[in-house]
């Protein structure tokens, strides 16, 4: 007979060991790693101890700096953009219309497409130069434009790959607005609130535990975004789609760089770290959460 | 002077193909405590937020107090609406909630505190003004509902449902607190509930409702003494009325002879057209009998029936007593007598009941004439 103990880990051992294979594994090397001059083409034994080295190479790398400038853009630009989005079409989807369920999964198609390789593949052909929306544009009696060679137009259609992506975002909103008792907008309207009013003052207010957990999730898979990128402009032209993840790809995969890529790694972690525990701290300003009782005085 | 009055003129209401509200008529005198009372899905919460402006009728017309409101928008009708899950603003505290309405309306801000703290002290509510809806308790949540709507002053408050979150014991004392409020203010009201005793204590008047219907207006006691048919007989009363089928034997200018299983009543009556050969149903409420030795002996207004107990139900000063009366009825009659008397399941019970308090009804479910009933009012 086995301990109950023993059972038990033999139960979790599976997730352990992917945990520790997958995740620990190079969580730990990576952080080494980011302290050596490890090259790809070489065996490990090989690399050096530079210290803190590739940080020191960091701060006076002006492909860095221009990366994170990126990087940051489309973060700013995206987070809010697609949250937005999704709240208002989880807005739409949340009124009691004939054939809503039909729309709700029709709407979520495109985050079950999501950013996949075959997508930012199609996003590519879309927008080339005699793709789908110059067709359209032309057809419009438009001038076409040259999407993915334009530095700001060249963002923009990565940018709009992300906001094609709202569905998961779209569907908590559609859940946290569903959690709205019917009854408290009732109410408001006999104290003759109008829709914006109810929207701001209600709505908003009560949906923002689920406007914080989406923003934590966007912040954080905006970051790591890497297969719009990579297909669709290959972080051109001029860089100006060239984010940190894709950045990080081609100095160690494509310079073999792994020592240095891998400390561009610990900096994005650490900056998607930062934002979370900003986020986290301002929580208690903005996020009510309506069922926690306060304490009795 | 008609502010406070509710007028309904030919009221009705469908979703879709359902008729919820089937023609209402209906006035509500200023200050006035209305019930709607009836069983779920009668349409009673329905009326209510017809009159509220939350639903728009399908035909006929609404006043509150001498102006058309039928398609007028909630928020200016002159109406107040308390919730059954009191709807409170979560993230706004006891004085923001009750204050809402006043600084939608664009009241400076010393004035709604004003009105706020008012409304606060009519219901002991002053030292939970800073709190948040979550750290209130039910009764006092429920009072706060109350309270943003007393602020808003309006000609008529609505309740649906109010305390149907409640426990019990919270439920009578916020009845109490109801009908104090009521006493106070003078406000017309219309209260839903399906609770009837909620109902009798604190209606002015009853309206019962039955599928879209009104089943009768009055009362409670008028209700209780005079029920317009059988539904509303078995409805209003509790436990319910006992009812039992029955032929007309004879027909007499006083009196009908009703032949009920084995025995024969000779009910009263002053009114009402029932012919010999006609179906009726007799119904007596459990309170109205008596145990034998109750009735008067040579009471010839009075009369007697051998039973066998089937069932005991004790509730401490009174007994519910399940009784198996084969000369009235083939079913089982629930009768409502003193605690203290001893009971054994099995056993033999003689049972009277006094016939001015039978009640009669014809085929159709309508009261005969009513005139049992008023004899009964007179000797109670």
């Amino acid at each position: 007979m086995y301990d109950n103990r023993v059972s038990g880990y033999l139960y979790i051992a599976p997730f352990l060991i992917g945990l520790a294979t997958f995740t620990l594994f190079p969580f730990l090397s990576s952080f080494l790693l980011s302290f050596s001059d490890y090259q790809l083409q070489d065996p490990v034994q090989q690399a050096r101890f530079l210290g803190l080295g590739n940080y020191i190479q960091m701060a006076s790398d002006d492909t860095f700096y221009g990366s994170l400038g990126v990087t940051f853009l489309y973060v700013f630009i995206t987070v809010p953009l697609k949250l937005a989005f999704a709240l208002f079409i989880a807005f739409v989807l949340n009124f009691k219309l004939r054939g809503i369920g039909f729309f709700r999964t029709a709407y979520y198609v495109p985050s079950i497409l999501g950013g996949s390789v075959a997508i930012a593949v199609l996003w590519r052909y879309v927008f080339a130069g005699d793709g789908l929306i110059n067709q359209v544009l032309v057809w419009a009696g438009g001038e076409p434009l040259n999407w993915l060679g334009e530095p700001a137009y060249a963002l923009f259609t990565i940018v709009l790959l992300r906001l094609w992506q709202f569905g998961s975002a779209m569907v908590v909103f559609l859940a946290g607005l569903q959690n709205i008792p019917t009854d408290l907008y009732e109410a408001a309207t006999i104290d003759g609130a109008g829709k914006a009013r109810i929207f701001f003052t209600i709505t908003l207010p009560l949906l923002t535990p689920v406007i914080f957990f989406n923003f934590i999730m966007q912040i954080v898979q905006a970051f790591q975004e890497f297969n719009g990128p990579y297909i669709i402009t290959g972080g051109g032209p001029l860089k100006s789609t060239y984010l940190l993840p894709l950045m990080i790809y081609e100095e160690a995969f494509k310079y073999f760089n792994v020592g240095y890529a891998a400390a561009l790694s610990w900096v994005l972690f650490l900056i998607i770290a930062l934002f979370t525990i900003i986020a986290f701290a301002s929580a208690k300003y903005w996020v009510f959460y309506g069922n926690e009782r306060e304490d009795r005085e | 002077m008609t502010k406070g009055r509710v007028l309904l003129r030919g009221v009705m209401k469908s979703f879709g193909a359902v008729d919820v509200i089937k023609g209402v008529d209906l006035e509500i005198a200023p200050g006035e405590l209305t019930v709607f009372v009836g069983p779920s899905g009668c349409g009673k919460s329905t009326l209510l937020r017809l009159v509220s402006g939350l639903e728009l009728p399908t035909g006929g017309s609404i006043m509150i107090g001498d102006r058309d409101v039928t398609c007028v928008h909630p928020s200016e009708r002159g109406i107040a609406m308390v919730f059954q899950s009191y709807a409170l603003y979560p993230h706004m505290s006891v004085a923001e909630n009750m204050g809402f309405g006043l600084k939608i309306a664009g009241l400076p801000k010393a004035v709604i505190k004003e009105k706020v703290a008012k409304a606060a002290e009519i219901l002991q509510l002053t030292p939970l003004l800073d709190r948040k809806p979550r750290a209130l308790s039910g009764g006092q949540r429920q009072r706060v509902a109350i309270g943003r709507c007393i602020v808003r002053e309006p000609e008529v408050f609505l309740f649906d449902e109010p305390l149907s979150n409640l426990d019990a014991a919270l439920r009578g004392q916020m009845r109490v607190e109801i009908a104090r409020l009521h006493a106070k203010l003078g406000a017309t009201m219309i209260y839903v509930t399906h609770d009837q005793v909620e109902a009798m204590t604190l209606a002015t008047r009853i309206v019962v409702l039955n599928a879209g219907r009104i089943e009768q207006i009055g009362a409670p006691i008028e209700l209780y003494r005079h029920p317009a048919n059988l539904f509303v007989a078995g409805f209003i009363g509790s436990p319910r009325m006992n009812f039992m089928d029955g032929i007309v034997e004879a027909a007499e200018a006083d009196a009908v002879h009703v032949r009920l299983n084995a025995a024969t009543l000779r009910l009263p009556r002053h009114e009402g057209d029932v012919k010999p050969g006609a179906k009726v149903t007799v119904g007596i409420r459990p309170e109205h009998f008596r145990v034998g030795s109750a009735v008067d002996a040579g009471d010839d207004q009075a009369v007697e029936f051998d039973s066998v107990i089937d069932l005991v139900e004790r509730l401490g000063g009174e007994t519910l007593a399940h009784l198996r009366m084969p000369s009235l009825s083939d079913g089982v009659l629930v009768v409502k007598i003193s605690g203290d008397i001893p009971l054994r399941i099995g056993t033999g019970l003689r049972v009277g009941v006094r016939l001015a308090q039978c009640h009669l009804f014809d085929a159709d479910g309508r009261a005969v004439g009513a005139s049992a009933a008023r004899v009964a009012a007179v000797a109670a």
